[in-house]
């Protein structure tokens, strides 16, 4: 499939790609952390943000354009002792990989910033960076709680990225490629027994560990000791005010938004309606099929602000210990029967 | 064996490595080999949101276990023994609100019934009675704010705000009678301040109708929760033994296995007229202490009920001199506040201020235990630890 | 008890339930009252703010000398005026100058309100009165008088409890006076002539009964706006004026249907 951005004067698609994805990245993330403040207090019966609005509609819906601009009128502390470069440059390195992710991941057929031949492979690996901001963070920051924070996070970090990539192997060897816009197509055609279904259901374990993997790797509740409020303050994010904060709770939701973009399109069938069900052709088709995406995308954001309202946090040795010696070996039964079954099947 | 994988390297002196092929020193063993480090001294507090209040808890640490902790308290204290040699009993009344300030009419109580008991005072039954039913309601506000609290610092945040829902109903209904949601000062020296108001009983039969539904939401959010149990479970355990020797009292006392409260052991008020249940756990751990929590709210409800009915007509107050002075002489009054046993030393040399008031507040000798508990808990247990061992500071400090 | 969760194990049912609880409670409605939009709504016992009515205080001193916090700051001083009749001694009299609550102090106790011998402080539910200056917070005499207006009446009392020593005394006189009238043959159906003594005021029980030949007689209690003026003219205070000139118009309008009444049967 052609990309409707590939047109012929090649640096005016350049622009209109890295538009699309910044407009994006600036603005779903928004959308999702409204979500999450709106949700997260309704399960906890009470009414979240009331009064920020934007014009006449209220409700809070203009509660983070109003952070947003808080943050960036702060001043900027930076510790006496802290490693000043380090420091500074933290919050771009973890935040950067995760804008860099979005430009693999199809938001619908024809709505890509680029089809890249190893896109799993790339999105996985890009999104694999954050650690060393979180890292970086921590240590610069001269602070004993940021860096047993720090610590945490990379113990956790690492051991998640197993079952991760492993869940996502899975797809790749049932999809036969390892282009995300394949993987797309793939599960339009699949059927079992005549019957069509997403990879959601034969990859049903698949998709719940790639899923509780990538909350470990967001740091999100269940799994959020890295940032245990109660015991650390905040972890990495610690000594962090003003807009470099801001970019830490950027990367935060747009991990969610990116990370939950990666189920949709290896699990949920990406841009399509139902299985079975194809789209319109042209731009109404690209149209809808985005904002099928985006539905996902929004569905699966609930699931993780809807764990954050109920769970505890698991203590950081049960993580670990979660991780490997239950994930992994069931990552690995899985990719084994999965590919006994394309071999027979 | 020493291990020489992981040792640090320094130069000269020491002793050979046996076995190692020739005698060239290039790394020194120390310790059987283990990794030498230094113990990292950790200051939870005063300011922390974990700490229910300015408790300050100064922690050894070897990488993420405890080696030694010490709590360091007094940041709260506001000398109130020392205040109430020159106060009057209706102003240490009114003071002694806040020290345990979740419950604040459990305190009041105490104070009332020493001088009650020293002067010989006979008070009202419907005093009486209107006592306990709101001493009970302080008992399951007081619950409700561990249940919630315990829950956030271990990272449910959910429960937290039910907890607070049913205190703001709670609260109101108190209100109503009281005029205060926090600080009640309604009992008095020979009974209470004034009668209640028309629709609190009503109120009160409805609200324990939906606390005791609600609780069930506890236990689904908390209780049965895998991760709950897997945080708490077999953390912080208290042995009877340890707990007797503390001086511990209370719900962390029932929940190592033993039945004590002052409710059934020794009734004041009309206590020996109620069934009160008393809920206990058998190791005296985290998720013991909260199993406990929760029975102790339920068995609140319960006696609440038995009171309802049972309130006789008549006064709430007796007619009291224009000053009401205690006869020289000395008592000491125990009482169940929620948190433990509180007790009053009363010494009075018949002047309108006491000789001498000393609190034995619960609270003081709850975290009396604390070091022996983190000592060999790791850093994050020591959260679901401090949570559990239920204290209030004003109660710790006065 | 539900299996437990063994140290490296999976979620089992006890997780599920959670997420049910919370999806349940994310489409109850909420009971949140958002509040600068919408006041509470509070009892009537409520320890806001307290009120004074100067009238009623006889600087008597005991409430600033019952304050644990002492944050009542009163001054007055003694007036003298004449004697009633001759010979008798001069009468003195306090008058209150300055009359202030720091409640940048008070602690809300209430024992001041509880131990004014003459009902001049009362609680009043009103609690926006915060301010930039601590200054501020020490309320003088004539902030406190405007909290008076919003002192709301006590609440009625719980079945069983005993009635308050105000409405006990009015409603035992009313008593007396029912049995005095039924003993004194009156023939007429009329109510007792005590107007309003069943009325849970306290303003309303002071309304003593009238003298008995005028027991039948039911008189609407007005002002006598004469009696009113001469009495303020003379220097007496509006709350006894006022009293007074109640029981002179009652006085003069009984006596009047009474002369009506003789005159025409």
């Amino acid at each position: 499939m052609e990309s409707l951005a590939a047109l012929d004067i090649v640096w005016l698609g350049l622009v209109l790609k890295i538009a699309l994805v910044v407009v994006f990245f600036l603005t779903v993330p928004l959308a999702v952390g409204y979500m999450e403040h709106k949700v997260l207090a309704h399960m906890q019966a009470r009414n979240g943000p009331m009064e920020a609005g934007i014009g006449p509609i209220k409700h809070g819906v203009g509660q983070l354009v109003a952070d947003g601009i808080k943050f960036i009128q702060k001043e900027d502390i930076i510790p006496a002792a802290a490693d000043k470069w380090v420091f500074a440059l933290a919050p771009g390195v973890a935040l950067v990989p995760v804008l860099v992710v979005l430009v693999a991941i199809p938001l619908g057929p024809g709505v890509w910033a680029e089809d890249l031949d190893a896109g799993i492979f790339f999105a996985l690996a890009a999104s694999s960076v954050t650690v060393i901001g979180i890292l970086m963070a921590a240590w610069s920051s001269a602070n004993k709680y940021s860096l047993m924070g720090g610590i945490r996070a990379a113990a956790q970090l690492i051991a998640y990225e197993l079952p991760l990539v492993l869940g996502a192997a899975a797809v790749v060897l049932q999809a036969g490629s390892l282009s995300l816009v394949d993987i797309v197509v793939a599960q339009q055609e699949y059927a079992v027994f005549g019957i069509p279904m997403w990879y959601v259901l034969p990859q049903a374990l698949g998709f719940l560990l790639f899923f509780i993997s990538s909350l470990a790797e967001l740091s999100r509740p269940p799994f959020d000791m890295p940032i245990a409020d109660s015991e650390l303050i905040f972890g990495h994010m610690t000594e962090y005010t003003g807009l470099r904060y801001a970019f830490f709770m950027l990367t935060e939701y747009a991990g969610m938004v990116t990370m939950s973009a990666l189920v949709t399109v290896l699990y949920l069938g990406g841009w399509n309606p139902l299985p079975g069900i194809a789209l319109p052709e042209g731009a109404l088709g690209a149209l809808v099929g985005f904002a099928v995406t985006l539905g996902k995308i929004v569905a699966l954001t609930f699931v993780m602000v809807w764990f954050r309202a109920t769970f505890p946090r698991l203590r950081e040795d049960q993580l670990q210990r979660m991780s490997w010696l239950v994930l992994i070996p069931l990552a690995i039964g899985n990719i084994i029967v999965t590919a006994i079954a394309k071999v027979v099947g | 064996m020493t291990d020489t994988i992981g040792s640090m390297t320094t130069m000269g002196g020491g002793g050979v490595i046996p076995g190692a092929p020739g005698e060239s020193l290039l790394v020194e063993v120390r310790d059987e080999g283990q990794l030498s480090t230094q113990d990292m001294t950790l200051n939870i507090g005063p300011q922390h949101p974990a700490t229910h209040g300015v408790l300050r808890v100064v922690i050894d640490l070897d990488g993420e276990k405890i080696v030694r902790a010490q709590p360091v308290i007094g940041y709260m204290h506001r000398g109130f023994e020392k205040l109430a040699e020159a106060r009057d009993y209706r102003q240490i009344i009114a003071l002694v609100n806040r020290h345990d300030w979740l419950s604040a009419f459990n305190n009041e109580v105490g104070v009332a019934l020493a001088v009650e008991r020293m002067m010989e005072l006979e008070v009202p039954e419907r005093a009486s009675w209107i006592r306990v039913l709101m001493c009970e309601w302080g008992r399951v506000l007081n619950h409700l704010m561990f249940v919630g609290s315990f829950g956030l610092e271990l990272g449910a945040i959910t429960p937290v705000f039910f907890a607070f829902r049913e205190r703001e109903d709670i609260q109101h209904m108190m209100e109503s009678a009281t005029g205060g949601r926090l600080h009640f000062t309604y009992c008095r020296v020979g009974g209470l301040k004034e009668d209640l108001p028309r629709g609190f009983l009503r109120a009160s039969e409805q609200l324990v109708r939906i606390v005791r539904g609600r609780l069930q939401e506890y236990r689904d959010l908390l209780l049965d929760n895998e991760i709950f149990i897997a945080r708490t479970k077999g953390i912080g355990p208290l042995s009877t033994a340890v707990a007797f020797d503390y001086g511990v009292t209370g719900p962390t006392l029932q929940a190592t296995g033993v039945a004590e409260d002052a409710r059934v052991t020794e009734p004041y008020m009309v206590y020996d007229r109620l069934h009160v249940p008393v809920p206990t756990g058998t190791t005296g751990d985290s998720y013991d202490r909260f199993s406990v929590l929760l029975g102790r709210i339920d068995a609140s409800l319960d006696v609440i009920e038995q009171v309802h009915g049972r309130i006789p007509p008549g006064p709430v107050n007796v007619k009291l001199p224009k000053i009401v002075k205690a006869p020289e002489g000395e008592t000491y009054v125990r009482t169940e506040a929620p948190l433990g046993q509180l007790g009053y030393y009363l010494v009075s040399d018949g002047k309108k201020n006491p000789w001498r008031l000393k609190m034995r507040t619960p609270s003081f000798y709850n975290i009396s235990v604390l070091p022996r508990l983190l000592e060999g808990a790791l850093l994050s247990d020591m959260i679901a630890i401090l949570g559990s061992v239920f204290f209030v500071v004003g109660d710790v400090d006065r | 008890m539900r299996p437990n969760l063994s140290k490296a194990g999976l979620p089992k049912i006890g997780l599920f339930s959670g997420l049910g609880l919370t999806l349940k409670t994310l489409v109850t409605p909420v009971t949140t009252q958002q509040y600068p939009h919408v006041k509470p709504d509070l009892p009537p016992r409520t320890r806001g703010v307290i009120a004074l009515m100067e009238e009623n205080c006889t600087v008597c001193m005991l409430c600033a000398r019952e304050c644990p916090d002492w944050c009542i700051y009163i001054e007055s001083h003694k007036e003298t005026a004449p004697p009633k009749e001759e010979g008798a001694r001069a009468r003195t009299r306090n008058v209150l100058d300055r009359f202030a609550i720091d409640f940048a102090l008070c602690m809300y106790c209430g024992i001041c309100v509880e131990v004014c011998p003459f009902d001049a402080l009362f609680w009043s539910p009103e609690f926006e009165y915060s301010t930039y200056s601590i200054r501020e917070l020490t309320h003088e005499k004539e902030q406190l008088r405007v909290w008076m207006d919003t002192v709301p009446a006590p609440p009625e009392l719980e079945e069983g409890a005993e009635a308050p020593k105000e409405i006990a005394d009015g409603l035992e006189a009313a008593r007396k006076a029912a049995a005095k009238a039924v003993a004194a043959s009156a023939p007429a159906a009329a109510e007792p002539g005590a107007g309003g003594a069943a009325a849970p005021t306290t303003a309303a029980a002071q309304a003593a009964p009238a003298a008995p030949a005028e027991e039948d007689i039911h008189v609407e209690v007005q002002i006598d706006q004469e009696v009113f003026d001469a009495l303020v003219a003379e220097g007496k205070s509006e709350r006894v004026a006022r009293s007074k000139a109640k029981a002179a118009y009652v006085r003069k309008e009984k006596a009047r249907i009474q002369a009506q009444r003789e005159s025409s049967g």
